[in-house]
């Protein structure tokens, strides 16, 4: 696999190939097996998603600290009245990331993407507009080889990590990825693709790491939500013919650079932003209370 | 700069809340208790750090307990190890401790086994839910439990490495990586092996048959999101 983005442009061009092809090329490569194989590995992460990002709308999902839980289901009944602002494609997407955010924190089965904080944003994305735009399971798996390219040029050159580079990092990049499948998805160039990513992630450049009770719920599960509707509005700005300024590359540095920056109490330790309000303390304590 | 694959961006296929605290924690029950080999009756967890402080809210202490009973990080009956574990009778004792200049997410194990005797077993979730042991019964140790890794534990006599990389050479199996620990000549050293592909049971069994061997064990990874 390149090393930056421009590069996996460049490769792309040469060879006439989406990201998504060249990243089930090279991953058969680097795993010696075949592109069957990798392919069918993939369709299984898939199924899981689909399955994670569902559950938590049909039923009320709580997580094993009782800290949040049963919105999914409040978001897909409220889109099914059909009186929403937006509309029922963003609706619906913002359901299924809550699930997956919901089942995840309710220690249920989930895809890391990249992260298990961040496990909401690919599924919701990808199944939404996969749904919207009339595609098939092969085309779905393709779209995740594509998150996946994107999301190994960022993990090499920044990190994925909220420890590290805080929820920008984690939650940015899980929409970046995602914004960026969609796009090739759509038809667009590995470049426009890129255009998509280096966009989410300047609109989320500096969001820091704060876990409630130094949980993975709250605000994790309505920062999966913001992802989600980030990586769909932002594909179809690029889609329209809007570029970024900045460049892929110069962005994911920037990225890595303002996630160095951030003091430790910023980077998922629970010692900083909302993580220390009074409510937050609170819930903490009634958690932790024996 | 480290060779990504796409699944470990697009993945692991996990059990929530999180990669370290749960998925890690599993999987170093895991290969615990296949290390400590044997019924196990009882399990205490000596919890460092983070462990120590947020087990709960993570589901820490029931992805360690799973991990006991032999799961994967993606098994969904992992949320109700508890239940599993009293039905089968192991006593599970929970205590958080700190045990010294180590990774925040590191876990001691002391495991009981049938036969009254109890193996000391120490790792860390290191992130990405991937674990490092480092200590068996006082004996340091390093790997990482992400390749077919076999275990020996055996006299320090000269020629004891070239039997076991004859066996795996007649049997075609690739040495990636092999670190030997010892505590003096002539005594107890201890193996490493990661090697490139299965390390079946019966490849097992003919280092098992090696004069020098006292231990040994095979700890295969399992293919991920086959359920
Ligand atoms: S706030 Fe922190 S723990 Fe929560 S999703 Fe963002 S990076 Fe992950």
């Amino acid at each position: 696999m390149v090393a930056s983005g421009e590069e996996l442009v460049k490769i792309c061009r040469e060879n006439g190939i989406p990201i998504w092809e060249y990243a089930i090329r090279e991953e058969a490569l680097r795993s010696e097996t075949s592109s069957e194989e990798v392919v069918e590995k993939m369709r299984r992460t898939l199924h899981v998603m689909m399955d994670s990002s569902t559950i938590a709308q049909e039923q009320e999902v709580k997580s094993i600290s009782g800290l949040i839980g049963g919105d999914a289901y409040k978001i897909r009944s409220y889109a099914d009245r059909g009186n929403t602002l937006t509309g029922s494609f963003i609706n619906r997407a913002m359901a299924r990331a809550m699930s997956a955010s919901e089942v995840n924190a309710a220690m249920g089965r989930i895809v890391a993407c990249p992260t298990a904080g961040s496990c909401g944003i690919l599924p919701a994305v990808i199944l939404s507009a996969g749904e919207e735009l009339h595609k098939t399971e092969d085309e779905l798996v393709n779209a995740l080889f594509t998150a996946a390219g994107v999301g190994i040029i960022i993990a090499r050159n920044a990190t994925l990590a909220g420890a590290e580079g805080g929820c920008q990092a984690e939650c940015g990049s899980a929409a970046a990825m995602a914004s960026a499948a969609v796009v090739e998805m759509m038809g667009g160039t590995p470049e426009q693709a890129l255009n998509a990513a280096a966009i989410v992630i300047k609109n989320v450049l500096g969001l820091v790491c704060d876990p409630v009770a130094g949980l993975v719920e709250v605000p994790c599960a309505k920062r999966n939500v913001a992802g989600t509707v980030s990586a769909l509005t932002t594909a179809d700005l690029v889609m329209s013919g809007v570029a970024s300024k900045i460049p892929f590359d110069e962005v994911v540095e920037a990225m890595y650079r303002v996630g160095r920056q951030m003091p430790a109490e910023l980077r998922e330790t629970a010692l900083g932003g909302v993580a220390i309000t009074p409510t937050a303390l609170r819930l903490k304590k009634e958690i932790y209370k024996d | 700069m480290r060779d990504y694959s796409v699944f470990d961006i697009v993945g692991p296929i996990m059990i929530g809340p999180s990669s370290s605290h749960t998925a890690g924690a599993a999987r170093l029950a895991k290969v615990a208790a296949i290390i400590a080999e044997g019924k196990i009756i009882k399990a205490e967890f000596l919890l460092h750090g983070s462990f120590g402080e947020t087990y709960k809210g993570h589901g820490t202490d029931k992805a360690l307990v799973a991990g006991i009973l032999g799961m994967e990080p993606w098994d969904e009956r992992l949320r109700d190890s508890f239940a599993l574990a009293a039905e089968q009778g192991i006593e599970i004792i929970f205590t958080p401790a700190d045990l010294g200049e180590v990774h925040p997410n590191t876990v001691k194990f002391i495991l009981t086994k049938e036969d009254g005797s109890v193996s000391n077993i120490t790792g860390s979730s290191v992130g990405g839910g991937n674990i490092l042991i480092f200590d068996i019964d006082g004996q340091e140790v390093a790997f990482t439990g992400q390749y077919p890794t076999l275990l020996a534990q055996y006299r320090d006599l000269p020629g004891v490495i070239s039997k076991v990389s004859s066996v795996l050479y007649e049997e075609n199996i690739n040495i990636a990586n092999m670190r030997v620990y010892r505590s003096g000549k002539g005594k107890t050293a201890m193996m490493a092996l990661e090697a490139d592909s299965e390390i079946t049971e019966a490849v097992t069994e003919k280092i098992r048959n090696i004069e020098e061997m006292e231990r040994v064990q095979s700890i295969n990874p399992v293919v991920e999101g086959v359920f």
